[in-house]
């Protein structure tokens, strides 16, 4: 058994491969194969939720998975949230609004996590809002408009399918 | 810090897995979730050799019904399935209620439900859940299956039984005694750490509520596994389940540990917690009689 083997992930739409070592944590594997530097790493131990991905559509620890495990994975990283002319994501947009970051480090992670979640949930409670943010840690706003920037989104992109659906 | 070197395995089937351990014995890991192999390996606390990815095994991603209300859950089946998957939620809805304080969402989506109990962290739910509703472990090895009851499980802190050669495949839990009602508790500082102490309960009673037909008692985070109060479960029955009997009990379950200390909190401090949570527990169970939601 080799020591390393080639990786084929779709990553925000596109098809990516790159061959990287057996042990290349999934994260690394983003930022240092595939330059995708948007995902932060911070405690490399899953508490921090900082290196959050959306992996299926479902939010995980990019830093407690292997590489080599999300061969043949669709994955949507922050870079994926904006439209490619630049405009930000609902969810960007209301936490820039809002101020739901100031340093932004563990901005990225949340943001994946929102995604899943106002996927599955699109207006969530304000506990629902808290239980998944249980899985970042934030040493910057206190949490508060981060919640609030959630809440935003939640509200306009509910409208935004309203209007859809009405077209 | 990252991962030391190894060799990577991604089996296909059981036989294949079971072929590779046997190969390989000590110095193999099998991983599952990896939401506690992977920081270990990361921090460099456990170095294999070898390690066994068994996500791509086929038919291990599946919940079956198993007896009578009970389930057979799989070796890749995901912590989230457990309030998420129909066949869980409608026959052991307490593991369910239970599952919310496994770590997060983004935990649950990876970590499986046979990785906890083969992690055997003593402040676990899932082992706890185990013991208390008498599930069944059922290990693979390349000289055949095992079924192990789960009262002989767990041996100790992050120990099991298990062989170094032999994988867990399917944890079954029976269907709970007709009638009884369950409650899960636990302590922890922030939601979704490891518990400071906890504890599952479940009580039936006589049609009219006044005496106890059977019990169920684990605690966990106090000791080195969950800890099952089998004399105390013995001594409620025919007893009527009043604060001041409840309140005995779990003076009793609890009477004789002797919890580690750490930053979180010392050995006393657990043990009040346990008992605390443990008459809370059984009051939870009690006042759930008769109505058609367990207590949570
Ligand atoms: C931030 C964070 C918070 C957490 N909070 C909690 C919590 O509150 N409560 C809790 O219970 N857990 C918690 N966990 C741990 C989580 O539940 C893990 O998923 C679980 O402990 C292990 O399951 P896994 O599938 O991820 O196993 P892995 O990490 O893949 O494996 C863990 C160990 O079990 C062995 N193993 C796994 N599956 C098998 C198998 N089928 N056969 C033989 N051996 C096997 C592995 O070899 C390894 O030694 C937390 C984890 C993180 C990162
Ligand atoms: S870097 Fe992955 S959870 Fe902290
Ligand atoms: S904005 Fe700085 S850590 Fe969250």
């Amino acid at each position: 058994m080799a020591v390393r083997q080639t990786v084929r992930v779709r990553v925000n739409g596109l098809e990516r491969v790159a061959e990287t070592d057996v042990r290349r944590t999934l994260v690394d594997f983003l930022r240092e194969d595939l330059g995708l530097t948007g995902t932060h790493v911070g405690c490399e131990h899953g508490v921090c939720g900082a290196c959050t991905v959306l992996m299926g559509g479902q939010a995980v620890r990019a830093c407690i998975m292997l590489a080599v495990q999300a061969d043949g994975a669709e994955l949507l990283t922050v870079e994926g949230l904006a439209s490619p002319d630049g405009t930000l994501h609902p969810i960007q947009e209301a936490f820039r609004e809002k101020h739901g970051l100031q340093c932004g480090f563990c901005t990225p992670g949340i943001l994946m996590t929102t995604c899943e979640l106002l996927a599955s949930t699109p207006s969530p409670s304000t506990e629902e809002i808290k239980d998944w943010l249980s899985g970042h840690l934030c040493r910057c706003t206190g949490y508060q408009q981060i919640i609030e920037s959630i809440q935003l989104a939640a509200t306009r992109m509910a409208s935004d399918q309203m209007v859809l659906s009405a077209q | 810090m990252k991962p030391p070197r190894f060799e990577y395995f991604s089996p296909r089937s059981l036989s294949e897995t079971v072929a590779i351990l046997a190969e390989h014995g000590d110095g193999a890991k099998v991983l599952a979730g990896g939401q506690s192999l992977l920081p270990l390996l990361n921090m460099r606390l456990a170095r294999p050799s070898v390690l066994v990815d068994i996500n791509r095994v086929s038919r291990l991603d599946t919940v079956r019904p198993h007896g009578t209300g009970g389930v057979a859950i799989g070796a890749t089946v995901r912590q989230r399935s457990l309030h998420g998957d129909p066949t869980l939620l409608d026959r052991l809805p307490i593991l369910g209620t239970a599952s919310q304080f496994i770590g997060h969402q983004q935990i649950r989506s990876r970590g499986t439900i046979c990785g906890s109990l083969a992690h055997a962290d003593p402040a676990a739910e899932l082992p706890a859940l185990a013991v208390a509703l008498e599930a069944e472990m059922v290990a693979s090895s390349a000289s055949g299956e095992r079924v192990l009851p789960a009262a002989d499980f767990f041996v100790d802190y992050l120990t099991t039984v298990l062989e170094p050669t032999e994988v867990l495949t399917e944890v079954r839990f029976p269907g709970p005694p007709a009638g009884m009602r369950w409650a899960f508790l636990e302590m922890s500082r922030r939601h979704g750490d490891f518990a400071l102490a906890g504890v599952v309960a479940g009580l039936s009673t006589s049609d009219d509520g006044s005496s106890i037909k059977a019990a169920r008692l684990v605690v966990f985070g106090v000791a080195g596994t969950p800890v099952r109060a089998s004399a105390v479960e013995a001594a409620l029955v025919g007893q009527p389940p009043t604060d001041s009997v409840l309140t005995d009990a779990a003076a009793e379950a609890t009477r004789l540990l002797d919890p580690p200390a750490d930053v979180h909190g010392s050995g006393a401090y657990r043990r009040a917690l346990a008992q605390t949570l443990t008459v809370r527990a059984l009051q939870a169970c009690r006042e759930s009689h008769g109505t058609a939601e367990p207590a949570t």
